[in-house]
């Protein structure tokens, strides 16, 4: 236990508010995650985090906390994302690049800015990676409560979104609102993956998101399973990786540490192809040809 | 603004925008925007990497483009091709994240292989980048109509013996190549906004191949060369003018699209496309 | 068409895109009745089960449900659509699925109920698919998908069903097993069945009328009556033939070129 657990590790308070805030966005993206996923829109939900990043430097620049910065450049993006609003999902995705091209653009401005005010030359690896260990405890009970307005919007949508994803005739039919609802869970990622994005930095954010979900989807037949599944798989990457993130001060290189971030993605994708070797027998799923649905990556 | 130093940046920048013109053309025929946003990204965690263990940071980018390129091919055989997109991004990332950690000064060349160095090329970095870029191109010409098969018709093309799978390795292969001659001049998130803003705008305005990918080399040049003038006098980065005015374009594009399709809709002697009923 | 018809379409026409899709479609259809929507391809039968369905608007005309217009949140019309756009690795069993069919439209969240459970069991037993009920839909073969998203439709107790080429991509016995369970269903339940399809011989058992598209026009009357030469030559526009031959009906369309006296004069003289 001493080799795993090292001296000081329960008594550090950055590390309980670390573990605290951690597992909540892990829950929360898990689940956003798993309709994430299944609604094809897991590059929104990447591009959503880096937007917010760029909002996040957009605030710290005028002075204005970093809160309001990722919130409003996430909810802003996705409302016009909405708004381009294609139906087809290429164009989609197309959309959803040229926002994230300009936001990128904007982000360069902001660094440019910020680093003629104060020497920030690490700013760009903090924004991309963020860094769990240095929360401030105040902003806790804001970001929690985000948190779980995000989780509980999705949590009331779960079923329709379920519905229009099997059938939007079906359920356009019934009487479904599809684009308000659409438009509706997009802001529950936006909301969600801001917060990640604050927290635990962009890259990590689209991890906790994507992984998990995927590995779920991977192993459970239901919603249910494949959120509590999700959220159980996103938890532990979080909670291991900071054990060894902290453990890690004791391995060389001697002294700094290596980042929590490689750590929670590594075991998220690790945990993801593992679930590959147990079913290497069965054949791979076949090639969708439909035209409308070919979305090859390249 | 047009001499010496300044000569260097103009001919690479050029270069980079006809690669990206024509890459991105592709990239958004075959909803590869997230590819294209990933594969550079991962480039830049390589030339960390590179750095740190002492090598050519160059060495570096176009080992983990390719990396990139592999794992998302690779996985995309047995998963839906965004998560292993996504999967691989946050892979490579990771991994940059750690040797960027254990290598003391790296910060101030982390944000150069972001946003872009496009006023610091230097003589002899210009003659790879334009090699790099013709063999790129090459290999599009080469490819261009089992690519352009397979990207519309990829039934079609499966049928006549075109793998729709080995389409898209080659194609991710020629993102990493184009990429790892471009991320040093311009940077890794500046080479995606080219890629895909001014070939999303060509594609609002044709519908036709050769004159889309053409307008997305012409809009491409544009957009750099007016980026360029304007960070000049302005010092702003380069990344910024090129991301707006991508979006720009892109906007001017889907408005043009819509007109025109509001003028079709309204001659009613023209028998619609079944494909467009809507609902 | 009656006054207490379940499903009225009063002239009803719809121009798309400079294009008359269907023109002056009139018919009804009454409780328990088993309609089926037939003709080829791009007659306009997918855009008029949308128009029944209120997802796509008409130029003229009006829909009327039991004397009245549709609203949006009418549960009394189930739909099976042609295809479902859903991946592998969608996280619903069947069971799931047919479940959504009772409160799929509705937000909140629900507990799980036994009397729910036990309906959802008894309706996947009616269609014949409870074997497979704990399997991802993603998995099943298209004939057992249609078979899940009936009892999905059925579920909620409509009084109308409607089905979008159900038959179009199974094999004959699957096209079979699909036939009869809806025209079990169909009396069990006492509910009115439209299904559209392009080939009418696998619903001759079931089918009490059709509705004949062409060319965005119907007729519509018993089998014997609409399907006949001078009633199908008139919907589509141009001499149509049309062949019985061991129990089975075929309708052809003759060749360009063929001189219409001709051929009618042929006809005169064709025993049947």
């Amino acid at each position: 236990m001493h080799y795993v657990f090292e001296p000081g590790f329960f008594a550090s308070g950055p590390v309980h508010v670390a573990l605290a805030v951690g597992t909540v966005v892990a829950i929360t993206s898990a689940v956003v995650g798993v309709f994430t996923v299944t609604r094809g829109q897991s590059f929104a939900g990447h591009s959503l985090a880096d937007i917010a990043t760029t909002g996040g430097s957009g605030a710290f620049l005028v002075g204005v906390n970093q809160f309001w910065g990722y919130l409003a450049f996430g909810a802003g993006a996705a409302a016009f994302m909405e708004m381009i609003g294609i139906q087809r999902r290429r164009g989609r995705d197309v959309a959803t690049g040229v926002v994230l091209g300009a936001a990128l653009g904007l982000a360069a401005l902001f660094l440019y800015l910020g680093t003629q005010y104060s020497t920030t030359t690490g700013a760009s690896f903090t924004i991309l990676f963020g860094s769990i260990f240095v929360l401030t405890p105040s902003t806790v009970p804001a970001l929690i409560a985000s948190a779980l307005l995000a989780l509980a919007t999705v949590a009331a949508l779960a079923r329709v979104l379920l519905l229009t994803s099997l059938s939007p005739d079906i359920a356009a039919a019934r009487g479904v609102p599809v684009r308000a609802v659409g438009a509706a869970f997009l802001m529950a990622l936006a909301v969600s993956v801001a917060l990640s994005a604050m927290i635990i930095g962009a890259v990590l954010s689209t991890a906790l998101l994507i992984g998990p979900a995927a590995t779920a989807l991977r192993l459970a037949k239901s919603p249910v399973r494949a959120a509590i599944t999700a959220a159980v798989l996103g938890v532990l990457a979080i909670w291991i990786g900071i054990v060894l993130a902290y453990d890690s001060f004791y391995w060389p290189p001697a002294g700094r540490g290596w980042p929590v971030s490689f750590f929670v993605v590594t075991l998220i994708v690790g945990g993801y192809l593992i679930t590959y070797l147990r079913r290497d027998r069965q054949s791979a799923p076949q090639e969708n040809v439909d035209a409308e649905q070919a979305c090859s990556p390249a | 603004m047009f001499t010496g130093v300044m000569v260097n940046t103009w001919i690479a920048a050029t270069a980079v925008a006809i690669i990206a013109g024509v890459t991105g053309f592709f990239a958004v025929l075959r909803g590869s925007t997230f590819a294209a946003h990933t594969i550079p990204n991962g480039a830049f965690a390589g030339a960390a990497g590179a750095s740190l263990l002492g090598l050519n940071p160059f060495a570096g980018l176009a080992v983990f483009s390719v990396a990139g390129a592999l794992g998302i091919a690779g996985l995309s055989r047995r998963s839906r091709p965004d998560v292993a997109t996504a999967l691989t991004f946050v892979m490579m990332l990771g991994i940059g994240a750690l040797f960027v950690s254990w290598s003391s000064q790296y910060a101030q060349e982390a944000y150069s292989l972001l946003f872009g160095e496009v006023f610091g090329v230097s003589t002899d970095e210009v003659l790879p980048i334009l090699v790099l870029g013709a063999l790129s191109i090459a290999a599009i010409v080469v490819m261009f109509r089992p690519l352009m098969l397979s990207s519309a018709l990829p039934e079609v093309a499966a049928a006549r013996g075109v793998p729709p799978r080995r389409m898209d390795l080659a194609f991710l292969l020629v993102m990493a190549l184009a990429t790892s001659m471009t991320v040093p001049v311009v940077g890794a998130l500046l080479m995606f906004s080219l890629m895909i803003g001014p070939a999303a705008a060509a594609r609002s305005l044709t519908a036709r191949p050769v004159l889309a990918m053409t307008l997305s080399v012409v809009i491409a040049l544009v957009t750099v060369w007016t980026g360029i003038v304007a960070s000049y006098q302005s010092n702003w980065p380069l990344g910024f003018f090129v991301g707006i005015l991508g979006a720009a374009f892109f906007l001017a594009g889907r408005a043009y699209a819509a007109i025109r399709r509001d003028r079709t809709e309204r001659s009613s002697d023209r028998p619609a496309n079944p494909g467009l009923v809507p609902g | 068409m009656t006054t207490n018809d379940l499903l009225t379409l009063d002239h009803v026409s719809v121009r798309l895109g400079g294009r008359e899709i269907l023109q002056d479609v009139s018919f009804g259809i009454q409780a328990g009745q088993f309609t089926g929507l037939i003709g080829p391809n791009g007659a306009g039968k997918t855009t008029l089960l949308k128009v029944i369905l209120g997802l796509q608007p008409v130029t003229s005309g009006a829909v009327l449900l039991d004397g009245s217009p549709r609203s949006p949140r009418d549960a009394s019309i189930g739909y099976v659509p042609q295809k479902l756009g859903i991946e592998p690795d969608m996280p619903l069993r069947v069971k799931d699925v047919v479940s959504l069919g009772l409160d799929g439209h509705k937000f909140g969240l629900r507990l799980p109920s036994r009397a729910r459970r036990e309906l959802v069991s008894d309706m996947l037993t009616a269609v014949g698919a409870q074997r497979y009920a704990d399997a991802r839909i993603g998995e099943l073969s298209g004939g057992e998908q249609q078979r899940v998203m009936i009892a999905h439709a059925l579920i909620s107790r409509p009084k109308l069903l409607l089905l979008d080429e159900p038959l179009a991509n199974l094999d004959i016995s699957s096209e079979q097993g699909i036939v009869s369970v809806l025209g079990r269903l169909a009396r069990a339940e006492r509910v009115a069945v439209l299904l559209s399809a392009h080939d009418m011989n696998p619903l001759m058992p079931v089918m009490d009328r059709i509705v004949y598209v062409a060319a965005g026009r119907v007729a519509v009357g018993d089998t014997d009556e609409v399907v006949q030469p001078e009633v199908l030559s008139r919907l589509y526009g141009q001499h149509v033939d049309v062949i019985r031959v061991h129990g089975r009906i075929l309708v052809v369309a003759a060749p360009e070129g063929v001189d219409e006296a001709e051929a009618a004069a042929e006809d005169a003289g064709v025993i049947r």
